[in-house]
């Protein structure tokens, strides 16, 4: 290769280098805020504000869905498996929102640490497959690996 | 090697070359489309929680998956053009770009029409979503900068050093759902684990990501050519080649 266009070389490569380590650097300083909910854990131990629209993700707990009879008032609880944070939501729930399956819930938290969702999605898995083989994996394996 | 490096950067011999290719990939698009079409969308089993509104990941993965390798594509393209300044690297990336763009509006369009039945939203500003319509301002960057330049070389030059600037992006698009918490779910394909769906499932989602390499490829190829005869027009073997196909066909342009 002649020289100039090593040069040519070197100084792009340098320019990319530099451009992923500019990128890099921002994402880092503003990790926190790429993330897309908080979880239960960082709820319980304070990190999220109170009375302002946070997002909060999880697992609706097995067992833990109530609603009522007469409206669509339901309360639910969040769980990551170390802390469960209650949350209460009045409107249609999206077609996966089920026990076990993870959801992100949109609202605000009072001071009492609960969450009244104005939205509330459901988070789906990398896992596919037919209904019959998921019908045959029940009882066989714990729910929570099946509908993680 | 660098013989061949070349002889494969200069346009008469691409052209002629790619005379020969072209028929094959087109017949190879042609079929595995609509053949991986069928299976996904009729035979393929839906899925135990979403139904049949699962088949879309037969369209919106294959279209993420190029909007990508496209925009890698771009960036080699761009490479070469600044290091060696091969012109024809440059062609391609002046044809590659708008159909990266495609894939990455197909993608983002696709996947909010998903999201509506599965997560209860179009659009949220998670990770992935994000550097995803990042990413498409970025080709729409590099066309429009293209563009914007009196002299083609320095379009050119600012469009690749634009495509390589932005390349930084693409590590950051496929790793974002693990990086982060996001309400995309992590990736169902990775090269260490077998794939998390069976294989009537994903045969026919390998067989429509081929299909859309195929279509990539012979659409890249016909359009370079065009690009190759626009700009050529003045030299000699281009116009030989024009006066000697009059009234005959002319496919490729």
């Amino acid at each position: 290769m002649n020289p100039k266009r090593k040069q040519r070389l070197y100084l792009i490569l340098g320019l990319v280098a530099l451009a992923a380590i500019a990128v890099g650097l921002t994402l880092y300083s503003l990790s926190s805020n790429i993330n897309l909910f908080f979880s239960p854990a960082q709820i319980a131990s304070g990190e999220a504000p109170v009375d302002r629209q946070i997002r909060a993700g999880g697992m609706v707990k097995a067992g833990s869905v109530k609603r009522d009879s007469e409206s669509l008032d339901v309360s639910f609880m969040v769980t990551d498996y170390e802390s469960d944070l209650e949350v209460r939501y009045s409107g249609i729930l999206p077609d996966l929102f089920r026990e076990g399956q993870g959801v992100v819930v949109v609202g605000e938290l009072n001071g009492n640490g609960l969450l009244r969702a104005d939205q509330v999605l459901a988070k789906h898995d990398e896992n596919y497959m037919p209904p019959e083989v998921a019908e045959a994996l029940k009882g066989k394996m714990p729910t929570e690996t099946i509908a993680k | 090697m660098w013989a061949f490096i070349h002889k494969l950067g200069s346009p008469k011999w691409f052209y002629a070359i790619s005379t020969r290719l072209l028929p094959w990939f087109w017949a190879a698009a042609a079929v595995l489309l609509m053949v991986g079409a069928a299976w996904g969308l009729a035979f393929a089993p839906s899925d135990y929680q979403q139904g049949n509104s699962f088949r879309i990941i037969y369209v919106h993965v294959p279209a993420a998956i190029l909007a990508q390798s496209c925009f890698v594509a771009l960036a080699v393209a761009g490479g070469i053009f600044l290091v060696w300044k091969i012109r024809l690297a440059d062609m391609a990336a002046t044809v590659i770009a708008p159909f990266g763009a495609a894939m990455t509006f197909l993608a983002l369009f696709s996947g909010a029409v998903w999201g509506v039945p599965t997560w209860g939203t179009w659009w949220v500003w998670d990770a992935r979503l994000t550097s995803m319509l990042i990413q498409l301002f970025l080709y729409l960057g590099i066309i429009a900068l293209r563009g914007a330049f009196a002299s083609r070389d320095s379009g050119a030059k600012a469009a690749s050093v634009l495509a390589l600037v932005g390349v930084v992006n693409i590590p950051i698009i496929k790793y974002s759902v693990e990086w982060w918490n996001t309400l995309h779910q992590p990736a169902t394909f990775t090269l260490t684990e077998r794939p998390a769906m069976p294989v009537e499932m994903w045969l026919p989602l390998l067989v429509m990501v081929l299909g859309f390499y195929c279509f990539f490829i012979a659409l890249t190829l016909t359009r370079t050519r065009s690009e190759i005869l626009r700009r050529e027009s003045a030299k000699r073997w281009v116009r030989e080649l024009v006066e000697g196909r009059t009234g005959g066909d002319t496919d490729g342009l």
